[in-house]
């Protein structure tokens, strides 16, 4: 197809596509309304199950079998990335040379690597309580060791960053996700069915009965998914190398 | 509010979505391509959270509020996009993990030139 032919095909495609858009949101709800039956029912049932962060009881409990759904979606991305970025049989490995960095971003990064690292913990405990949970805390902790890279070099990083440790991590993290879902299977109830723990004292760590556990599962799969995912990356940029032709 | 400002935050929504299909369509880098991809995931971002706002509304959460005494977001949509973010970002890393084979095996970052298959 011609460059021109696409064009045109796109501006007619995509004049009828806004059209119909448009149409919608004029259609939506407005903005900012009152009436939302589906946030005030789950306010209610997050309530009734002493958990005081919504989004997470939304997330762990509400639409735990949703979450277990995006986990898995997010370890098939990161086992494709692995088999996708592996080493090929024309390329070598070379092992990274030390690198020079200026005193003061070694320094600062150094001071800033266990406060962002305590920091990405904080976040996935206190998930069921304030903003933040396994999916953002996770993400904070993997990229808080990757500040040894910019702080020191490669090396350092590899040594903090034992990548079958996390590989394994990853796996298991899903599977603890799955088996905390078959407790309750076990137990006659449903899976994923938050019954089994007391839902505790509202407002405190161990509040929300199997809220805490999933969230922490997930934070344990989300920072190990990261780090294997950027190492990959990073093994790409700093250590394969092509092999010479001929 | 005034009528526009009804239906504002969802014509940006549909806006950030056409313009992102505009740049996968017209891309001549595959890069520029996912980029573009993303910029179209974005836009359920904004669409989701403008169903979900209330006027006045805080977020949901009552570490530090006491339930009932102010109006609340809806939680389900936060919910579905929270997730989504993360599930975007190793999406978006496992085409870019395509994209890096495609330039070894093909040496180009054109669409346009990959034209024949190859083994």
């Amino acid at each position: 197809m011609s460059r021109r032919l696409r064009l045109w095909l796109l501006a007619v495609g995509g004049a009828g596509l806004a059209a119909v858009l448009a149409a919608a949101c004029l259609e939506l709800p407005g903005f900012g309304g009152r009436s939302h039956p589906y946030g005030t029912r789950a306010v209610r049932a997050s309530l009734a199950r002493h958990t005081a962060n919504t989004i997470a009881s939304v997330n762990f409990d509400q639409r735990a079998y949703d979450t277990l759904g995006e986990m898995s979606i997010l370890f098939a991305a990161v086992l494709g990335c692995v088999v996708l970025l592996r080493q090929a049989r024309d390329e070598h490995r070379e092992r990274p040379r030390p690198a020079q960095v200026a005193r003061p971003v070694r320094r600062y990064a150094l001071l800033v690597v266990p406060a962002a690292l305590v920091c990405g913990l904080y976040i996935v405990a206190h998930g069921q309580l304030s903003p933040g949970g396994g999916f953002q805390g996770g993400v904070v902790a993997a990229t808080a060791l990757h500040l040894l890279y910019l702080g020191a070099d490669y090396r350092a990083l590899e040594r903090v960053r034992p990548l079958g440790a996390f590989e394994a991590t990853d796996a298991l993290s899903v599977c603890a996700y799955l088996v905390l879902g078959l407790a309750g299977v076990l137990a006659g109830t449903a899976f994923l069915a938050n019954t089994l723990l007391p839902y505790g004292t509202f407002n405190t760590l161990s509040s929300g009965g199997f809220v805490p556990l999933l969230n922490a599962a997930v934070g344990m799969e989300v920072a190990s998914a990261v780090v294997v995912l950027l190492a990959n990356f990073l093994d790409q940029a700093v250590e394969i190398v092509e092999e010479e032709a001929g | 509010m005034s009528a526009l400002m009804q239906v504002l935050p969802y014509l940006i929504a549909a806006y950030v979505f056409l313009t992102g299909c505009y740049g996968l369509a017209t891309s001549r880098n595959l890069i520029h391509a996912v980029g573009c991809l993303s910029v179209c995931q974005v836009s359920t971002y904004i669409l989701l959270l403008a169903v979900g706002y209330r006027s006045g509304g805080t977020a949901p959460v009552f570490s530090d509020i006491k339930p009932g005494t102010r109006p609340l977001v809806d939680p389900v949509v936060q919910a579905l996009t929270l997730t989504d973010i993360v599930v975007g970002a190793t999406v978006t890393a496992l085409l870019l993990a395509l994209v890096l084979q495609i330039v070894k095996r093909h040496g180009t970052l054109d669409p346009d030139e990959l034209r024949e298959l190859r083994g």
